[in-house]
């Protein structure tokens, strides 16, 4: 039942094989396996237990809220939860408990959906690891497969395996890790430059960021305010698509919702042909850095799309090679902004430096944000001095104008769907991953997913095979401004055309075989 | 967050200067033709003995000012301008505050709209270009009372600029004339208002109230001097100022400031200084950073605000998401000037007496009532209501209706503002009443019209009105007319009782009778003061003249 899909175990509560309790109960048992894991900062048991309980009354009296009544979720710890600690991973948020949830939680929640943590992070979102967090770093579940682990003993050179796990890429890692090891069926995310959709790369999951103003960002703790939007995590496309009919929709809390874009319920219509689609394969994402694995997967893919009938069509972005830059002035130039609010005086971290105020807000931000953070904010603050502001802010805005034109100069050529690499190649280990520091590490792995969020499309990542290590890879599709159901009913088509393997962890959980042995469906393929 | 605030930046203001060789005291030069950009506001009257007139002596050097005023104004609204919590008046700290409010993180702005009408109704007031398309921005420094650490303002494309607005200022020798003047106003932005700091400096304690502003006025001055024709001097900036006295008071010391500095061989550092409410004076507030640079940034989470006219409309808009210009024109009141135009043209009233009018909240609605309901003439009318009336009012403090009682503003109410950090709250600044306080008045539009009419038709005398009215005043609830006849006021119309009352006092006092027909004409008003005593001033004082005149000269 814990291997099944979102859409899956639905079913299987609506046709009473599993009350949400039970179901609840598993994916607490499968939490507290796979602590090493490191995917949870807070596992919030009590409130998922209550919250099955309900949910499995409104079973019983035939009330169900719909598909996602009873559904064990998880929420990456910068969405505000009422009443439960939100952190951000980051010493500044340690014990701030919000007085309120943020909508799209809510939105979950009132779905009946049952929330079973908060999910690590890189501090504050910044980073591509998830292993720059005060809760340490989140450990990739496939580092434990049997995929992986088999590919392995046939390596000679590999050395202690305890100590070479991988990371999961993010940095919403801790999202991708819970629902990658089974803990719950999809889980939020935050994408500002890559967050949700470079974790399910390296989790072999489905990745997606929404067309900004499509999900309401009331309540997620911001990175970058015009580039934030929450993202989604799932096992498949039809569970993302689940997801975003509950979240999608205008929010008076949030005056950069739009109105009414979409239809709904969010429904994908089946493709079973897909001769009238032009897919868009950009010229300037086929950089030297990307592994000769993900570039031939990348080819295999777009001759795919031909031989079933698309048109596909070579595009140029011409101004992708500044996009990164211009992401850096100005995300940093916006996490300076938003950052300045955490002063120690209302809540979290609060110094005991106590000679003047502004030595309590110097101690109090030096000990509350870790150097990623400090680092943003001091070059977010010297991009917005007034002698800098039009050699740097203006100028990366002007060029993201040009960046967000390529795109639509690229669709308003025909083309339907962009298709690109997600990540330069499959997840690292560890101490390969910290050998460079956080800022090239964020350059490095934001290079294919970042240009979207200043475009605010949509884009969802999918995981198309595994490497000769035996690790996900994924490639990234990007659709055009709200049309984010078209570009999740292209998505699942390609979905159904590569079958991408399901996670083995048989071996990780050999102590948790009574959780796993009923659950014959976690070896069987997710796409039946 | 925060209660809507709207900021005014007017500027233009020019004052000139003549110097004085060496000496400490640096005069104002009089208003005469010769200086042609002297401005002298309202506001300064009371400063005048300061600068006593004296022209300036052969090759001294004048000095010019310059004056920017940047305001700011509460908006009149239910709720705050980006957040759903209330703004009420006196409410307990903190009490109206809401996540968004408080900074919690992952809260948004959210614009109210009452205010962005309200701000476009102010541009329209004050003759201003409503820009279709307007930006919020961010302005950032770090203070305990601004818990985001930014403020969002509306610096690069504000709602509103290029206005200007026309007042008066009394001049001439009685201060009785009043010359119209314009000031330009540069532009009109909506600003969220930081938080109120009180600082208690004996447990070294601040405390924040995030209910936010409960002054509905606020202003920065930016003051410099430059001899004409050359550049313009460096400027400071006195803020926080929250009454058009205290406004005044500091632009006028500021700008002698400034030209003792220069004068003295110092020079002017372009600083924020506050203003010392009892000493008098204003002092550098010494930003331990120096020059603040408030790093701008657009405010990423509220869309630009677009305003829609009669043309640019779209079909089937829906009038809750569109904000029509053309339309909040047409809701706009009459406003000042216009009214004050009118009231010159309609009653013949004097330019000042029309300011006056309507400096007073509720007294133009007054004076129009008791035309509406009096046969009596329009002037009469007018110099009973700004007269008698207005000096009762302002001798007891009490305000021309009820509803004015929810409109008192004192100057205490922001002496402690987040920019004077180091000072005591309590005592920087006196408890100024602003405005008229308390009960209203106890005359009713319509009694003083009845009133009006029994003079109008002189059943009785000016001073028997004016002893009525001094009844009216003491509430007993008794008509104008009740007052007269218990009162026994009515004009004496017997003229043969009259007439008999004169001979009698003339037979009582011979000398006075003696003095007058020596050749003293004056000595007659002894005689007329004395028959008026006699009948409790009931009489006509004309008409005991003519009778008295009669006898005489027969």
């Amino acid at each position: 039942m814990l291997g099944r899909t979102l859409q899956e175990v639905s079913a299987a509560l609506k046709q009473g094989q599993i009350t949400p309790t039970e179901l609840c109960q598993k994916c607490l048992s499968l939490i507290k396996k796979t602590k090493f894991l490191n995917a949870y900062i807070t596992v919030s048991e009590e409130v998922a237990l209550k919250q099955a309980e309900e949910s499995e009354k409104r079973y019983k009296n035939g009330q169900s809220l719909g598909d996602l009544d009873g559904i064990p979720i998880a929420v990456k710890d910068n969405f505000s939860t009422s009443g439960i600690e939100t952190t951000c991973a980051s010493n500044m948020l340690k014990g701030y408990i919000p007085p309120y949830n943020a909508t799209v939680v809510q939105k979950l929640l009132d779905q009946g959906a049952l929330l079973m943590g908060k999910t690590n992070l890189d501090e504050f979102a910044m980073g591509s690891g998830s292993t720059d967090g005060i809760f340490g770093p989140v450990k990739n579940p496939w580092s434990y497969s049997k995929q992986y682990r088999e590919k392995r003993k046939q390596n000679p050179h590999s050395k202690n395996e305890d100590s070479d796990w991988l990371i999961t890429g993010g940095s919403s890692g801790g999202s991708a890790a819970a629902v990658s090891a089974f803990t719950c069926y999809a889980a939020l995310g935050s994408d500002t430059g890559g967050s949700t959709r470079n974790p399910a790369a390296h989790c072999g999951l489905v990745g997606f960021k929404p067309s900004y103003g499509l999900v309401s960002r009331h309540g997620l703790i911001p990175l970058v305010n015009s580039m934030d939007v929450p993202g989604i995590l799932t096992r498949c496309v039809d569970d993302a698509a689940i997801v975003l009919g509950a979240l999608a929709g205008p929010d008076p809390k949030d005056s950069t919702t739009v109105h009414d874009p979409i239809n709904k319920p969010f429904m994908l219509p089946s493709l079973a042909d897909v001769s009238k689609l032009c897919i868009g394969i950009p010229k300037e994402y086929l950089i030297p850095e990307l592994s000769s694995e993900v570039r031939s997967l990348w080819s295999k893919a777009a001759d795919l799309f031909e031989s079933e009938g698309a048109k596909v069509l070579e595009v140029s972005l011409p101004h992708t090679s500044y996009s990164i830059v211009c992401y850096h002035v100005l995300c940093t130039s916006e996490v300076a902004s938003n950052m300045a609010r955490f002063d120690g005086l209302q809540y979290g971290h609060r110094c005991d430096i106590n000679v003047s105020t502004e030595a309590m807000y110097a101690a109090t931000r030096r000990e509350g944000f870790n150097d990623v953070v400090r680092g943003r904010i001091l070059s977010g603050n010297f991009f917005l001095l007034k002698e800098n502001y039009e050699n740097y802010f203006v100028k990366a805005q002007k060029v993201r104008r040009l960046i967000a034109n390529d795109f639509v100069n690229a669709f308003n050529s025909g083309v339907d769907v962009l298709l690109t690499p997600t990540t330069l190649s499959e997840a690292v280990p560890y101490l390969e991953f910290i050998k460079e520091d956080n800022r090239t590490r964020s350059a490095q792995d934001d290079i294919f997913t970042q240009a979207v969020n200043m475009a605010g499309l949509p884009a969802v990542s999918i995981p198309v095979a595994l490497s000769n290590q035996g690790l996900p890879i994924g490639l990234q599709f990007i659709g055009r401004a709200f049309c984010d159901q078209q570009l999740l009913t292209v998505a699942r088509w390609f979905e159904k055309q590569v079958q991408f393997p399901v996670i083995q962890l048989q071996e990780l959980m050999d102590d948790c075989s009574a959780v796993l042995e009923n659950e014959k469906s976690a070896s069987v393929s997710l796409k039946q | 967050m925060a209660a809507p605030m709207l900021r005014w930046v007017g500027r233009g203001r020019l004052w000139t200067f003549a110097r004085v060789d060496g000496g400490s005291c640096h005069r104002r030069e009089a208003p005469t033709g010769s200086t042609s950009n002297w401005i002298r506001g309202q506001s300064s009257v009371a400063q005048q003995p300061l600068y006593t007139t004296q022209k300036p002596r052969k090759g001294e050097h004048k000095w010019a000012a310059v004056v920017g005023l940047e305001i700011h104004a509460q908006i009149s609204s239910n709720s705050k301008l980006f957040s759903g919590s209330q703004v009420r008046f006196s409410a307990p700290p903190n009490s109206l505050v809401s996540f968004f409010d408080a900074s919690l993180p992952g809260t948004l702005p959210v614009l109210n709209r009452r205010c962005v009408e309200a701000a476009v109704m102010t541009g329209l007031a004050l003759n201003c270009h409503i820009n279709k398309k307007s930006l919020f921005d961010r302005k950032h420094y770090f203070y305990a009372d601004l818990p985001a650490g930014y403020q969002i303002t509306q610096q690069r494309l504000p709602i509103a600029v290029n206005g200007s607005l026309t007042y008066g200022v009394c001049a001439g020798k009685k201060q009785s004339q009043v010359i119209p003047k314009t000031v330009r106003i540069k532009q009109i932005q909506l600003e969220q208002d930081s938080g109120k700091s009180l600082h208690d400096d004996l447990r070294s304690q601040t405390l924040i109230d995030l209910n936010r502003a409960e002054g509905q006025l606020r202003v920065d001055a930016n003051i410099s001097v430059h001899h004409p024709g050359e550049p313009l001097g460096v400027r400071t900036e006195v803020k926080n100022l929250n009454s058009i006295r205290f406004l005044a008071k500091a632009i006028d010391y500021e700008i002698q400031r400034q030209i003792n500095e220069l004068e003295n061989g110092g020079e002017i550092l372009n600083e924020t200084r506050s203003f010392h409410y009892q000493l008098g004076c204003t002092m550098s507030m010494r930003d331990k950073e120096g020059k603040q640079d408030y790093r701008f940034m657009p405010e990423p989470n509220l869309p630009p605000l677009v305003l829609y006219d009669a043309t640019s409309l779209p079909a089937g808009a829906d009038p809750q998401q569109v904000i029509n210009i053309d339309q909040i024109r047409e809701t706009l009141p009459e406003l000042p000037s216009v009214t004050r135009e009118r009231l010159v043209q309609q009653y013949g009233m004097l330019l000042e007496h029309s300011f006056t009018l309507l400096n007073e909240v509720g007294l133009l609605e007054f004076f129009q009532n008791v035309i509406k309901e009096t046969r009596a003439e329009p002037k009469k009318v007018t110099s009973w209501v700004l007269n008698t009336f207005l000096g009762y009012l302002k001798q007891q403090n009490l305000a021309v209706s009820e509803r004015c009682g929810s409109d008192v503003y004192t100057e205490e109410s922001k002496c402690s503002d987040s920019e004077q950090p180091f000072m005591d709250a309590l005592t920087v600044c006196d408890v100024n009443v602003f405005s008229l306080l308390g009960a209203a008045s106890p005359v009713t539009p319509s009694a003083l019209a009845e009133l009006l009419d029994l003079l109008d038709s002189r059943t009785i005398s000016s001073a028997a009105a004016k002893e009525v009215f001094e009844e009216l005043w003491k509430r007993e609830g008794k008509t104008p007319g009740q007052i007269v006849s218990e009162k026994q006021l009515e004009l004496m119309e017997d003229r043969g009782a009259l007439e008999q009352l004169c001979h009698s006092m003339m037979e009582a006092h011979p000398q006075v009778v003696m003095d007058l027909k020596k050749g003293n004409p004056r000595a007659i008003n002894k005689l007329i003061g004395l028959v008026r005593k006699a009948t409790q001033s009931r009489a006509d004082p004309a008409m005991i003249k003519e009778i008295l005149e009669k006898k005489l000269s027969s």
